[in-house]
């Protein structure tokens, strides 16, 4: 198939890339752009290795045509650190031991960012179901569970009686 | 003061920043100018014979470059010595649906796809043999012709007299027991890239043992190992996958080899699955003979495993699903017949708790079963038959530390053991079980003189150590541990230590991820080169300060003399440099020859520097009406000699319990005359967060007498025992017993429905 160009808006960048029109964003991401935190780990959509978010909402980039997200905003494990500084999931992920083995990892921070952006307290059952499209073979989950709760526990505004010098 | 600085402290993975911001590399995240996609052509027959491969068309498609069959590359290899029966691609006979006929390299994966189609094979259909039972039968037709019956290996055992202590047991039990495949599935799939470039090749690839792979190439491909470099980048996971060369290994060194530039080849996930060499599927018959009191008088397991196409680690796990009866309890009297028989189904091989899983699924369960019927606790059933360390088993196996009797007492009282078994209500269950594991084979897969594991370690100037290390980092946290020992010794900062690790080009050998050895080996052999390595920078210091070495010690980042004079870690180091030119250590690690075991066929699988021991409490809900299991609950304890990191070993404690849940209830190969009807991610059924249930972690520290710092293994053994404790949970709750692997709602049904047709029949009886 021949190339057409393609605009795309990736952790805040705009990229054009000269991509067959059936490409998937997985591969555009991985292949073109060398993203490749985004992962590919099964056949058939049911692993989540390669959840990116599109516009904050997580979706599965080895099912979707590159060519048909030219307008919104895609963010990729890349994204989500800033100015080389982990984010809190990011460092939950690292002190509580989230990531082993890493493969399902960046798919697995980005579900949690996305939730984490539209219910900032999230129980553990909802941080469970939202995770349920995300297989992961090495923690059982529980220290995902864990490193999620690390972020949210940061994440919160600080309570008044621990503002400094007020104790 | 603490008695240590960076050891038992909860840190993070010293890679876990690359992989939770997606910079970290692995295999297929690599491209290399000019690189081809490889694709392999797989079998679409269980069992036939190759008369001709025509490949002119796909070599004439525009954009191949290289089309591979398997008389380019005849040289038969194996992950064993004695297993030496695959080779790059099928030469005589394709033996399973999926097994590897031939291979592309073109520019495209599309072109290398449409080029497999152009391959021209035809093939003889054979006879196949998908049962186990039936392939021993065989007397034509065998997979290999230097197999008869289909049989790879057979091992008989017989540790003291089983016949006459069965017969002075007040209970003798005998159960069979069936365990069907499962796959490891880590989540990357396998992946290759191959560059053969002026006579020599480097190969990157998701592999657990870069020294047997490099080895391997340089068989395969007929060059000296000198000419050859493998390198590990990061791997998504291995659980014994990873263990053995893969297919695609050697095929991507072999179509780069052809074409002439870089190659790389990665699985699809229905791949992965017909690589395959997980867990065999097993029939386990055990028998167990008890006194009126408990003791276990004899143990006698009769086990058959279906291996699939190849040998592969075949022998390896069923040597251990007979040798690890031993050294979880005292039994005087053993006996062990193993048989891996080959059919036409993909090769099995190590997974995660390799060998010992089925076996002590089968035992623990009938332990229960004979408890029950002398009427005597679980747990105390299994307090009764304690070993008493340090002792060699009746098999031969040296057992120094020893957590087991901790680690029941401490997830009894944890899960209120006491308070609920065989008190709850109806379908409501508690189960306990216990297991174990080696930390690292005492012998190596190749025989050979060598430590089995070297580590060097080089000083900079400035104090920072590189650690250079053979060892695999295989998302279990090893790269880590060596950093935590190698600072701890040196009295030095976690960011003062740098490691490089896994490249046959600059490392030494380490043989492997494999057998739980990592921490217990190489951690030994880091904290040797750091010993030879402060000897050095305190001889030097010694010779300046004018006092003797040994007065000198290292910690928080200095060098002291005792009298108090010190300098930072750096000067001293810049010190060694200015003395020697230069600041270099080794350190090695070999098991001791006490722990390797005894000199009877197959005795070499089995022993271990040391045991690590699990023991768990299942807390179950079974819908009676639709047989459905809900985990609610699992406390497990882990003797992992000392904790060098918590957070690490409770990662690979909970992640072993929770694999080994899967077996228990929802993982399971299916085939259906040979071809795998799950072979994908949505079928197999790998737990989701919905399906999994919370795990209490405690840690045992038994504080091995020969571990580093008294650590073993933490990785495998306590998979083992969540299978069983399940079974025992469900038995508790609504009263059927299952012996086929996994424990579906289907099997409990049936056998509900069977108990109260039972019960019926007899008009009414006890629950």
């Amino acid at each position: 198939m021949d190339n057409e160009l393609l605009r795309l808006k990736v952790n805040g960048e705009r990229y054009d890339v000269a991509v067959p029109p059936n490409k998937l964003l997985l591969d555009v991401l991985r292949e073109d752009l060398r993203l490749t935190g985004s992962k590919r780990g099964c056949d058939d959509s049911s692993c989540g290795c390669c959840t990116v978010l599109v516009d904050g909402v997580p979706q599965l980039s080895c099912v979707m045509l590159a060519a048909s997200y030219p307008e919104p905003e895609i963010t990729t494990i890349e994204g989500v650190a800033r100015g080389g500084e982990l984010s809190p999931l990011q460092e939950g992920f690292c002190v509580e031991g989230g990531a082993q083995c890493g493969f399902c990892t960046p798919g697995i921070v980005l579900v949690a960012k996305a939730l984490l952006e539209r219910n900032p307290n999230p129980t553990r059952e909802e941080i469970a179901a939202a995770l349920s499209g995300n297989l992961c073979r090495c923690t059982g989950y529980e220290q995902i569970y864990l490193s999620i709760e690390h972020a949210i526990k940061k994440l919160q505004p600080a309570p008044l009686e621990a503002v400094p010098g007020d104790d | 003061m603490a008695e240590f600085s960076v050891i038992g402290k909860r840190l993070p993975m010293v890679d876990a920043p690359e992989k939770v911001t997606g910079a970290g590399i692995y295999t297929d995240d690599m491209a290399l100018p000019g690189m081809l996609v490889g694709k392999i052509l797989h079998s679409p027959h269980a069992h036939a014979r190759i008369r001709s491969i025509d490949t002119r068309k796909a070599e004439a498609l525009p954009g191949v470059r290289a089309v591979v069959t398997g008389r380019e590359f005849p040289n038969k290899y194996g992950i064993l010595p004695i297993g030496h029966d695959e080779t790059a691609f099928a030469t005589d006979k394709a033996r399973y649906i999926g097994d590897n006929v031939a291979g592309v390299a073109a520019v495209s994966e599309e072109v290398a796809r449409q080029a497999l189609e152009l391959i021209e094979v035809d093939y003889e259909v054979l006879p196949a043999w998908f049962d186990s039972e039936e392939a021993m039968k065989a007397e034509s037709n065998w997979l290999h012709d230097d197999k008869p019956n289909n049989i790879e290996k057979e091992y008989h055992h017989a540790f003291g007299d089983v016949e006459a202590a069965l017969a002075t047991a007040d209970v003798v039990r005998s159960q069979r027991f069936v365990c069907p495949e499962v796959n490891h599935a880590a989540m990357e799939p396998h992946s290759t890239l191959a560059h053969f470039e002026d006579g020599r090749i480097t190969v990157w690839s998701s592999t657990q043992v870069p020294y047997y792979l490099h080895r391997t190439l340089a068989n395969v491909l007929g060059m000296p190992m000198k000419q050859i470099r493998v390198i590990k980048p990061l791997i998504g996971g291995g659980f014994g996958a990873k263990s053995e060369v893969c297919p695609i290994e050697v095929q991507a060194a072999c179509l780069s080899r052809k074409a002439g530039a870089p190659v790389k080849v990665t699985y699809t996930r229905e791949e992965v699955f017909y690589a395959h060499r997980g867990r065999p599927h097993q029939i386990v018959e055990i028998t167990l003979g008890a006194k009126r009191d408990g003791r276990i008088t004899a143990a006698k397991a009769r086990i058959i495993q279906d291996g699939g196409a190849y040998c592969g680690y075949g022998p390896v796990t069923i040597l251990y699903s007979g040798a690890l009866l031993g050294a979880m309890y005292d039994i005087a009297n053993m006996q062990f017949d193993g048989y891996r028989v080959l059919t036409n189904k993909p090769a099995c091989g190590a997974m995660r708790g390799h060998g010992t899983v089925n076996t002590r699924f089968a035992f623990e369960s009938l332990l229960d079963m004979v408890a029950e019927e002398l009427g005597i606790d679980p747990v105390e059933m299994r307090q009764r038959n304690l070993l008493r360390p340090p002792c060699l088993t009746v098999n031969q196996l040296r057992v120094t530390s020893y957590g087991y009797p901790e680690c029941i007492e401490k997830v009894a009282a944890k899960s209120r053991w006491t308070e609920k078994k065989g008190k709850l209500p109806f379908g409501k269950g508690i189960g306990f079980a216990g297991s174990h594991y080696v930390s690292g084979a005492a012998n190596a897969i190749v025989r050979a003189q060598m430590p089995h594991t070297t580590i060097n370690l080089q000083a900079d100037r400035d104090g920072t150590v590189t650690v250079f290390s053979g060892a695999s980092e295989i998302g279990q946290g090893s790269d880590t541990i060596q950093v935590q020992l190698v600072a701890e010794e040196l009295g030095i900062d976690l960011n003062r230590v740098k490691l490089v690790a896994a490249d046959t080009g600059r490392t030494p050998v380490d043989l492997g991820s494999y057998s739980s050895r990592v921490t217990f080996m190489a951690g030994n052999a880091c904290l040797d080169a750091a010993r030879n390595l402060k000897k050095q920078v305190f001889g030097a210091m010694a010779k300046r300060w004018g006092v003797p070495a040994d007065e000198l010690a290292s910690r928080d980042g200095r060098v002291f003399h005792r009298n108090g004079t010190s300098v930072s870690f750096g000067e001293a180091v810049a010190a060694a440099i200015e003395e020697l030119g230069e600041l270099k250590a080794t350190g090695t690690y070999t098991p001791p020859v006490e722990a390797q075991g005894g000199k009877f066929k197959g005795a070499g699988v089995g022993p271990s520097p040391s045991y690590s021991y699990s023991a768990q409490a299942v807390e179950v809900t079974v819908d009676p009406e639709t047989g459905e299991v809900k985990v609610d609950r699992i406390t497990v304890a882990h003797d992992c000699g000392r904790a060098l990191n918590p957070i690490t070993v409770e990662g690979q404690v909970i992640g072993s319990v929770w694999m080994g849940l899967g077996q228990a209830v929802q993982e399971e190969m299916l085939y259906n005359q040979g071809r795998l009807m799950n072979p994908t991610m949505l079928e197999y059924k790998v737990a989701s967060t919905l399906e999994s249930p919370p795990v209490d972690t405690i840690i045992v520290e038994s504080i091995d007498p020969e571990g580093p710092l008294g650590a073993k293994e933490a990785g495998e053994g306590s998979l083992a025992a969540t299978i069983p404790a399940l079974a025992n949970a469900v038995y508790d709750a609504v009263g059927v017993r299952i012996t086929t692997l996994p424990l579906t709602p289907e099997k409990i049904l049936r056998a509900l429905r069977e108990k109260e047709k039972q019960k019926a029949g007899k008009n009414g009886g006890a629950r």
